[in-house]
């Protein structure tokens, strides 16, 4: 039987325990990736360990989207390995030979990492709990009962238990990223990717998804986050990259990049990010 | 600062010097448009003439069609053109989706395929290729189960009792045809959908065909639907073209039969035309309510729906709430 979040949890106990076994979580070793002749990625290199967030930051153009899709292989690689929870993406390797893996398999990767949109791509056919049941009915073949529970328990607790039966075009740009979150984490994901949550919501309804994030960064849960909300990299980030053309210019813990840079480029990328 | 508010209650609230009353309502007299009132009576004139020759012409003998219009050979007509209609819309439905899909398929071969297929069911009349499959049975004499090419055959069996089944070759040619067309519908249909759908959806580690049948396909069926709904409108009339290989496979062949022996050729085309009619507005209307039911969650309308789901579930809510109290009491 599965188990359920506590009360206040976004996620349950097992999921965290899970986690937390031995290897880091994201492990990216000299990854490139060029859209025909635009190399976007050149060798980037960062470990993600479980329960940290970790957030990318960078100029536009740079590559973090790129390398976020990277890492559940939405975008295949050139060069490099990515690993997610010690197993290589994409990929099986057979000595020093690479064999693609076949599409379920892939999906079956995928199954196991969350991931939500800049432009939430919820499902518009389908009201706020169809979105969240859908996958754990078709993919992992929950029961539906069971499945329709555990649906409306994660969109209360993301304050969405009013509009259960709501379509998405009813819903504002907050609530809908809401159920994308919910929707991602009724998969019970290990790892959860965010590309860009907050960019495409008016100002004040950023808080409200930036605390149900924050909310799933305290519950353990690990996540790589793209942002452009400095806040919230500071308050929350465990570690952050600045990627830029395609490289991380400088990686470390939020207070150190992001407070004392090194790096050149840093203070020049946050000199006009806080201005 | 002064803000006057043209409603009662923002000129109450403000109630300052500056809050003026509501002005009366603007009575203006409407501009009058002769030149419509005229046009549009010497239109209906010319109009009423027109339907007038028609109707009382000594050359339409109505008695002649309201006899026809409900004799058994007509309704059975009717009912056989209806259901060439439906198994060739099926047939070309089924086809559609199978080839928009190998079409945009990354396998070259089916996506080939499919391109050939439609290219020629498209580039060729489709009167010829009723006439075409009618005749088929002079190319195919038998049908043969083997290996092609290797002179390895493990049974036979001549084609004629197939292919001369004016059924078959009514739902090969207009459905085959259909095919082709709805093809190109689907695929427009799912080039519509947008990609960030399928990228939502494999992020949730749902296959490709899951996708495409749970996420994809219903979305494409809002596009698809109206277009789908006038082609099997189109069809309905095109099935009139199988007259050509006679048998009275449908209504318009049998109906054409008779008038070729009594020459009441007027009277009969009128029936026709009204079955026709009568046939074409019903599907329009169950055309709407299909467009409604693929359009949920792009408009506002589903407010009702979804309020009756939210009251049936805080009812199941209650019950499951009342039922634990009632456990309790007797623990």
């Amino acid at each position: 039987m599965s188990s359920q979040p506590e009360e206040g949890h976004l996620i349950d106990a097992a999921t965290v325990a899970a986690a937390t076994v031995g290897q880091p979580m994201v492990k990216a070793e000299q990854v490139w990736k060029s859209f025909g002749k635009l190399e976007v990625l050149k060798g980037v290199d960062f470990v993600v360990q479980p329960q940290q967030t970790f957030v990318l930051l960078g100029p536009s153009g740079g590559g973090k989207s790129t390398l976020l899709r990277c890492i559940n292989h939405l975008e295949k690689i050139d060069a490099g390995r990515l690993y997610v929870a010690g197993e290589l993406m994409g990929y099986k390797e057979r000595g020093k030979v690479l064999h693609e893996m076949k599409a379920r398999d892939v999906a079956r990767q995928r199954a196991s990492i969350g991931m939500v949109f800049q432009r939430f791509n919820l499902f518009p056919h389908k009201t706020a709990i169809e979105n969240v049941m859908e996958a754990p009915i078709k993919v992992q073949h929950v029961p539906r009962k069971q499945a329709e529970t555990e649906a409306e328990a994660l969109l209360r607790s993301v304050g969405l238990g009013e509009k259960l039966d709501t379509y998405p075009a009813q819903l504002s740009g907050g609530q809908q990223q809401r159920v994308a979150i919910a929707r991602a984490l009724a998969m019970k994901p290990k790892l959860m990717l965010f590309d860009e949550p907050t960019s495409a919501l008016d100002p004040e309804l950023v808080g409200e998804v930036l605390e149900v994030m924050k909310q799933l960064a305290r519950d353990g849960m690990t996540m790589v986050v793209v942002t452009h909300e400095m806040g919230f990299a500071k308050e929350v980030a465990d570690g952050v990259a600045l990627i830029d053309g395609g490289v991380i210019a400088e990686q470390g813990p939020p207070m150190e990049v992001l407070v004392n840079p090194k790096e050149e480029r840093t203070k020049l990328f946050l000199s006009k990010v806080l201005a | 600062m002064s803000i006057s508010s043209p409603d009662k209650g923002g000129a109450a609230a403000a109630g300052g010097p500056a809050a003026a009353a509501r002005p009366d309502a603007i009575k203006a007299i409407p501009v009058r448009h002769w030149g419509r009132w005229i046009s549009a009576a010497v239109i209906t004139y010319l109009l009423v003439a027109l339907v007038y020759s028609f109707v009382a012409s000594p050359n339409i003998d109505w008695p002649t069609v309201w006899q026809y219009l409900f004799k058994p050979l007509t309704l059975i007509g009717l009912a056989r053109t209806i259901e060439v209609t439906f198994l060739c819309m099926v047939v070309g439905a089924a086809g559609g989706v199978m080839l928009a899909v190998m079409r945009l398929s990354d396998n070259p071969v089916l996506s080939w395929i499919a391109w050939g297929y439609i290219w020629f069911f498209r580039g060729t009349p489709v009167y010829v290729q009723i006439i075409l499959w009618a005749n088929i049975g002079v190319m195919w004499t038998h049908f043969y189960a083997g290996l092609p090419f290797t002179g390895l055959v493990f049974g036979s069996t001549p084609s004629g009792p197939l292919v001369q089944n004016l059924l078959v070759v009514a739902v090969l040619a207009l459905g085959l045809n259909e095919a082709a067309y709805a093809a190109e519908l689907v695929r427009a249909g799912i080039i519509s959908v947008d990609a960030g759908q399928m990228e939502a959806a494999s992020s949730l580690g749902m296959s490709p065909t899951l996708t495409m049948r749970r996420i994809v396909l219903p979305q494409a069926m809002r596009v698809i639907i109206p277009t789908f709904g006038n082609e099997t409108i189109s069809m309905l009339k095109t099935t009139s073209l199988l007259a050509v290989v006679g048998g009275g496979v449908e209504m318009f062949g049998r109906l054409q039969n008779i008038y070729a022996q009594t020459f009441q050729i007027m009277p009969l085309l009128v029936v026709a035309c009204i079955w026709y009619l009568v046939v074409t507005s019903i599907l329009t209307l169950g055309q709407a309510r299909l467009e409604a039911y693929f359009g949920k969650g792009f408009g506002m309308q589903e407010t009702e729906a979804a309020e009756k789901r939210t009251a049936r579930r805080t009812l199941r809510a209650n019950a499951a709430a009342e039922k634990s109290h009632g456990d309790q009491g007797r623990a």
